[in-house]
C-alpha cells in the first residue's frame, strides 16, 4: 500500500492551476495538502495553458510537505485524459476525479493512471486517487466509489454540483447536506477510506465556516476542502486535539504497548475500560496532535 | 571613501557637499552647534492684514529670485496643489535655479518636471521622491543633486542652517487674514501642520496659501502669525478626496494577516510590552492589520499603551477612543478617521521636529519602545532601501523611517520575502537608506529574523513559537524560489544622496542606465 | 519544430507572463518587456532560450512581456505558445522536449 493513503488531510485547498501568483507558494498556510485544479476554476480556452502551468509548478516548486492533488477535467470532456498523462508525468501525488458517479468512473481513472506511470517512469501505485461526489446518484454509490480501487484514499463531497442535483441550494444552514454528509462519512468509514467535506463559499462569514468545520468534525470527516487560506487555521484549530484527549491517547498507547507485551487484553486507565479496539484511534489523536504542533510527549 | 554602511562614497561627491560619510548612529550625540535664524521683517504698524491678491504678487513681494531656495509641506500628499501652483508662478516669472525644499515630493507633483529640465529648478530636497519628478532625477535630467533625507534629518538641515530656506509657501486649510494656519477645518482639513513648523520657523518669508479664510483669530493657531509675512486666498489648495481618504477596509490578504500575526506575537513576547508602552507604524496593509491584531492582545491582557506616534490611521485612533492608550502624538493624518481625531483632548499635534530631529535636545522617537516599518529590500547586514525601486529609479521616502528606527528600542521590518520575483531579503540593498544598526527584526511570510547584534531579543525569543530563521537563510530561500538576482545597472553620474538622520552620507544614487543583455 | 501560426499565451497578471511566438525567419527573435529586467532579464533570456531548444525551434519570433514570472512559468507560458501554434492539445512531450 501506498503510504501516504492514510496521510493527514484535516484542509485541502483549492487552486487555479492556471495562476502563477496563487500556485508559486501555498506551503506558507501550511494546508495538508493543496488541489491544483485543472477544471472549473480553469476557462475553456485556457485548459490547454494550463496543463504546462501544472506540469511545471509540479517540476519545480517545492511543496515542502503539502501533498499535491490535481483535479483533473470530468470524464465526459475530452481534457482528462491529457490531464492524467501531464499531471503523473509532473510527479503529482494524487487525483482528484470531478463528478465520481459510479465505481467504473474510479476503474477508468486507474487505469490511465496505471498507463501513465508506465509512460513517465513511476513506480507502480505511486499515485493516488480520490473521488469527488457531486451528484444524488454518486452519494447512493459512495459505498462502491470507496472500494472500487485499491489507490483510492478518499471521497469527497462537492456541496455545490450536488445541491442542485437535489433541486435545492446552498442555504448555510447545512441542512441541504445532512444525507448526503452523513452517506458519505458511513460508506468511508465501512470501506476504510477517508472522507472530506466540501467548500464553504462565503469568506466573509468567518463564524459560519466555524460552525460548519465543528459540525463535520463531530460528523467524523477527516477534513475540508477550502477555498482560501483563511480558512485553514479555524479548521486546524477545530481539528486539534484536546489537551485531556491528547493526555488519554497517550496513556492508552503506552498501556497497551505495555500490557500487550505482558498478554493482558482488557484492563483499564483513568478507570474506563480498555482494549486494543482503541488503540488505533489513540494513534490518531496523537498524529493530529504532532501535526498541530501541540503534542510535546516522545511517541 | 567607505562608510560604516559599506558603502563607498565617492570623494568628488564629499568635496561638492562638504559632507562626511556615515559613521554610525550616534556619531553626532553630544555636538553642540548654534542654531540658524531667520531674518525678519518687522510688522509695526496695525494696517491690520496680510492678505495679497495673487501668488505672482506674494512672489514679487518676498523679492523671488534666481537660485533661492522655496519650501513646502506633503501634508496634502497626492492632493496637494500648493506646489505646483506656486512653481507654475515662478516658472512664469523666468526664475531659474530654485532649490526645493519639501518635506515630501510625489506624484501629484509630476507637472514640475518640465521646470526641472529648462532649468527652472535645479536642486531638490525631500524625504524622497515618488512619480516622475523621481524618474526625472535618475534619469539625470535635475542639474544639481538630489538631497534624500529623513523627517527629522530636514529639520536638522533647517535648524543647522545647511539648508536655509529663502521662502516657505505654507498650505493651509484654514488661515486668518494674520497668518494664524490650522491644519483643521475648511475643504482640505489634513488635521494637522507637523512638516511646516520648522518651516515657518527658519525662513526669512514665510507665506500661507489658503482656500478657507476665516475671521482672526483662527486659534489655536497651528503655525502662529508671528512667523508668516503673507497671506494668499486661492479658489483650492487640495483636492479633499486624495488628502485624507476614507479608512482602509482592513486586509484580507492572509499572508499580510499572517505577518501582522507573527509581528503582534513578537512584540507581546518582547520585554517591552508592557503597561506604558509606546508604539508607532506605518500605513501599509501588514502594519495597520498588526495594530489591529495588537489592539486585541492589549485588552486581553490588560496592557495599556502610554503614547502612539507618528502618522496616523483609523487602528491608532481607536486606541484612543477605546481608552487603550493615553496619549497619540500626531504628525500627519492618513485618513478621516484620523483628521476627525485631531479634535480628541489627548491627541496633540507634534512638529517634525520634537518627533524625529537629531539635532534638538532630544525627540520622540528617542522614547519609542516599538516602530513597525515596511522595506522594499532588507539585506543581510539588516541596512534597508525604502527609497530606490528595484528598477533603480527613485520611487520612495525615506519618511520616518530611518528616525524611528534609530530611536525605537525594538524596530520590526515588515516585508513579504518576495515583491513579485524581487526577494525583499537579498545580499547587499541597491541602496541604503536606513542602516543595519538600527533594525532588530525582520517579519516575512517565510520566518522572522533577529539582528545577531540583538542577543537580547533572542534570549527573550528562545521559547516563542515563531518560525525564526537567520536572515541568511531568509536571503536563501528567497533566491532559491526567485533565482539570484543580478544588481541593477547604473550610469556612473551620482544624481543624489541618500543622507543619514545627522547629515553625513549614508550612500548615492546613480543615474539609471537602459538594461543591455549580457554577451 | 517549426512555428507557422501567430499564437499567444499568458498574462499579463502579477507572478504571470504573456508570451507572443509568431514565424521567425531563421533565427530566435527574442524582445523582452519586464520589469524585473535588471535583475532577471538574462535568466529570462536563458529560461526562454533553454525551452525554445529543447522543443527543437529555432525560427521563431518571440514577444514576453513579464510581469515578475518565475522560470517554471516562463517556461509553461512559451510552451504554451508553442503548442497552440502548432495546434497539438493532445500527447504532449511530458518529460521530453517539455521538461524543466
Amino acid at each position: 500500500m501506498n503510504p501516504n493513503k492514510k496521510r493527514l488531510r484535516r484542509t485541502m485547498m483549492f487552486l487555479n492551476a492556471q495562476k502563477p501568483g496563487l500556485v508559486k507558494d501555498p506551503y506558507i498556510y501550511k494546508p495538508d495538502s493543496i488541489m491544483l485544479d485543472l477544471e472549473d476554476a480553469v476557462a475553456e480556452n485556457q485548459k490547454d495553458a494550463a496543463r504546462f502551468s501544472l506540469y511545471h509548478a509540479l517540476r519545480s516548486i517545492d511543496y515542502r510537505g503539502c501533498e499535491r492533488v490535481v483535479r483533473i477535467n470530468a470524464l465526459d470532456t475530452p481534457y482528462w485524459k491529457e490531464d492524467i498523462r501531464c499531471a503523473v508525468a509532473g510527479g503529482c501525488d494524487a487525483i482528484r476525479i470531478p463528478k465520481t458517479e459510479c465505481a467504473n468512473d474510479v476503474k477508468m481513472v486507474e487505469s490511465m493512471v496505471e498507463y501513465a506511470e508506465r509512460e513517465f517512469g513511476r513506480p507502480k501505485g505511486s499515485v493516488l486517487i480520490m473521488a469527488a461526489i457531486e451528484s444524488a446518484r454518486g452519494v447512493m454509490k459512495a459505498l462502491d466509489i470507496c472500494e472500487s480501487s485499491e489507490r483510492l484514499f478518499g471521497i469527497a463531497l462537492s456541496g455545490g454540483d450536488y445541491t442542485k442535483d437535489l433541486q435545492t441550494h446552498i442555504t448555510g444552514t447545512g441542512i441541504e447536506l445532512m444525507g448526503a454528509r452523513q452517506n458519505i462519512v458511513i460508506a468511508a468509514r465501512a470501506a476504510g477510506v477517508q472522507c472530506f467535506d466540501t467548500v464553504y463559499t462565503d469568506l466573509d462569514n468567518m463564524e459560519g465556516f466555524r460552525m460548519d468545520v465543528q459540525t463535520i468534525h463531530l460528523m467524523g470527516f477527516d477534513g475540508k476542502s477550502i477555498i482560501n487560506p483563511r480558512q485553514i487555521d479555524i479548521v486546524h484549530e477545530i481539528f486539534t486535539p484536546s489537551e485531556k484527549d491528547i493526555i488519554f491517547a497517550e496513556k492508552v498507547v503506552k498501556e497497551i504497548d505495555t500490557k500487550k507485551a505482558q498478554g493482558i487484553g482488557v484492563f483499564t486507565v483513568d478507570g474506563k475500560m480498555i482494549d486494543i479496539a482503541f488503540y488505533d484511534g489513540a494513534k490518531r489523536t496523537i498524529e493530529l496532535a504532532k501535526a498541530s504542533g501541540v503534542y510535546k510527549g516522545d511517541l | 571613501m567607505i562608510n560604516a554602511v559599506g558603502r563607498d562614497i565617492p570623494d568628488e561627491i564629499l568635496e561638492l557637499t562638504g559632507k562626511e560619510v556615515f559613521h554610525g548612529n550616534h556619531y553626532y550625540d553630544g555636538y553642540e552647534y548654534k542654531n540658524d535664524g531667520p531674518k525678519t521683517k518687522c510688522v509695526i504698524n496695525s494696517n491690520g492684514s496680510k492678505l495679497v491678491k495673487s501668488i505672482r504678487e506674494v512672489l514679487e513681494k518676498c523679492e523671488i529670485k534666481d537660485g533661492m531656495t522655496v519650501s513646502f509641506h506633503h501634508h496634502f500628499r497626492d492632493g496637494d496643489y500648493i506646489v505646483n501652483m506656486v512653481m507654475e508662478e515662478i516658472h512664469k516669472m523666468g526664475i531659474k535655479d530654485i532649490t526645493i525644499c519639501a518635506s515630501s515630493l510625489g506624484k501629484a507633483q509630476d507637472p514640475i518636471v518640465p521646470y526641472i529640465e529648462d532649468g527652472t529648478i535645479t536642486n531638490i530636497q525631500s524625504s524622497g521622491v515618488r512619480g516622475k519628478i523621481g524618474e526625472a532625477i535618475s534619469n539625470g535630467k535635475l542639474k544639481g543633486l538630489a538631497i534624500m533625507r529623513s523627517h527629522g534629518g530636514r529639520v536638522r538641515a533647517i535648524e543647522s542652517g545647511e539648508t536655509h530656506i529663502d521662502i516657505a509657501f505654507i498650505g493651509a486649510p484654514t488661515c486668518d487674514d494674520y497668518g494664524n494656519c490650522r491644519g483643521i477645518g475648511g475643504k482640505s482639513d489634513c488635521g494637522v501642520l507637523s512638516y511646516a513648523v520648522a518651516d515657518a520657523m527658519y525662513a526669512d518669508r514665510v507665506v500661507a496659501i489658503t482656500d478657507c479664510l476665516v475671521p482672526f483669530p483662527n486659534f489655536p493657531a497651528h503655525i502662529s502669525m508671528t512667523r508668516v509675512d503673507y497671506v494668499v486666498e486661492v479658489d483650492a489648495i487640495g483636492d479633499p478626496k486624495k488628502i485624507a481618504t476614507g479608512a482602509a477596509k482592513p486586509t484580507t490578504d492572509q499572508r499580510k494577516l499572517m505577518m501582522a500575526e507573527y509581528c503582534t506575537k513578537f512584540v507581546v513576547n518582547s520585554p517591552y510590552f508592557k503597561d506604558g508602552f509606546s508604539y508607532q507604524t506605518g500605513v501599509g496593509g501588514a502594519s495597520i492589520a498588526s495594530t489591529i491584531s495588537l489592539a486585541k492582545v492589549m485588552k486581553e491582557k490588560n496592557i495599556r499603551m502610554r503614547f502612539g506616534v507618528g502618522g496616523l490611521t483609523k487602528p491608532m485612533c481607536d486606541l484612543l477612543i477605546n481608552d487603550q492608550v493615553d496619549c497619540l502624538l500626531d504628525t500627519q493624518d492618513f485618513d478621516l478617521a484620523a483628521v476627525e481625531s485631531v479634535k480628541n483632548l489627548k491627541h496633540f499635534r507634534i512638529s517634525a521636529g520634537e518627533y524625529a530631529d537629531p539635532f534638538n535636545k532630544g525627540a520622540i522617537v528617542n522614547k519609542l519602545d516599538f516602530v513597525i516599518l515596511a522595506a522594499l529590500e532588507v539585506d543581510v547586514h539588516f541596512n534597508c532601501n525604502v527609497v530606490v525601486g528595484s528598477d533603480g529609479m527613485i520611487t520612495g521616502a525615506q519618511g520616518g523611517h530611518p528616525d524611528t528606527a534609530a530611536g525605537a528600542k525594538c524596530s520590526i521590518v515588515i516585508a513579504p520575502l518576495l515583491q513579485g520575483r524581487i526577494p525583499a531579503i537579498c545580499t547587499d540593498v541597491t541602496t541604503v537608506t536606513t542602516p543595519g544598526e538600527s533594525v532588530d527584526v525582520v517579519i516575512t511570510d517565510y520566518g522572522i529574523a533577529i539582528n545577531p547584534k540583538r542577543k537580547d531579543l533572542i534570549k527573550a525569543m528562545k521559547d516563542v513559537d515563531l518560525p525564526f530563521k537567520t536572515i541568511e537563510e531568509l536571503r536563501d530561500i528567497a533566491y532559491s524560489i526567485a533565482g539570484e538576482p543580478q544588481k541593477v545597472q547604473f550610469g556612473d553620474r551620482v544624481v543624489g544622496i541618500i543622507e543619514s538622520r545627522d547629515g553625513t552620507i549614508m550612500d548615492v544614487v546613480r543615474q539609471i542606465k537602459p538594461f543591455e543583455f549580457e554577451k | 519544430m517549426e512555428i507557422k501560426k501567430p499564437a499567444v499565451a499568458g498574462t499579463l497578471e502579477s507572478s504571470d507572463c504573456q508570451v507572443t511566438v509568431e514565424a521567425g525567419e531563421g533565427k530566435i527573435d527574442f524582445s523582452l518587456d519586464s520589469a524585473v529586467i535588471n535583475q532577471y532579464g538574462n535568466q529570462i533570456r536563458k529560461v526562454v532560450f533553454e525551452t525554445l531548444s529543447n522543443l527543437g525551434i529555432d525560427s521563431v519570433r518571440i514577444a514576453i512581456v513579464d510581469k515578475g514570472a518565475l522560470d517554471c512559468t516562463i517556461r509553461a507560458r512559451v510552451e504554451a505558445a508553442v503548442f497552440r501554434s502548432l495546434e497539438q492539445t493532445e500527447n504532449l512531450p511530458w518529460g521530453g522536449a517539455i521538461r524543466s
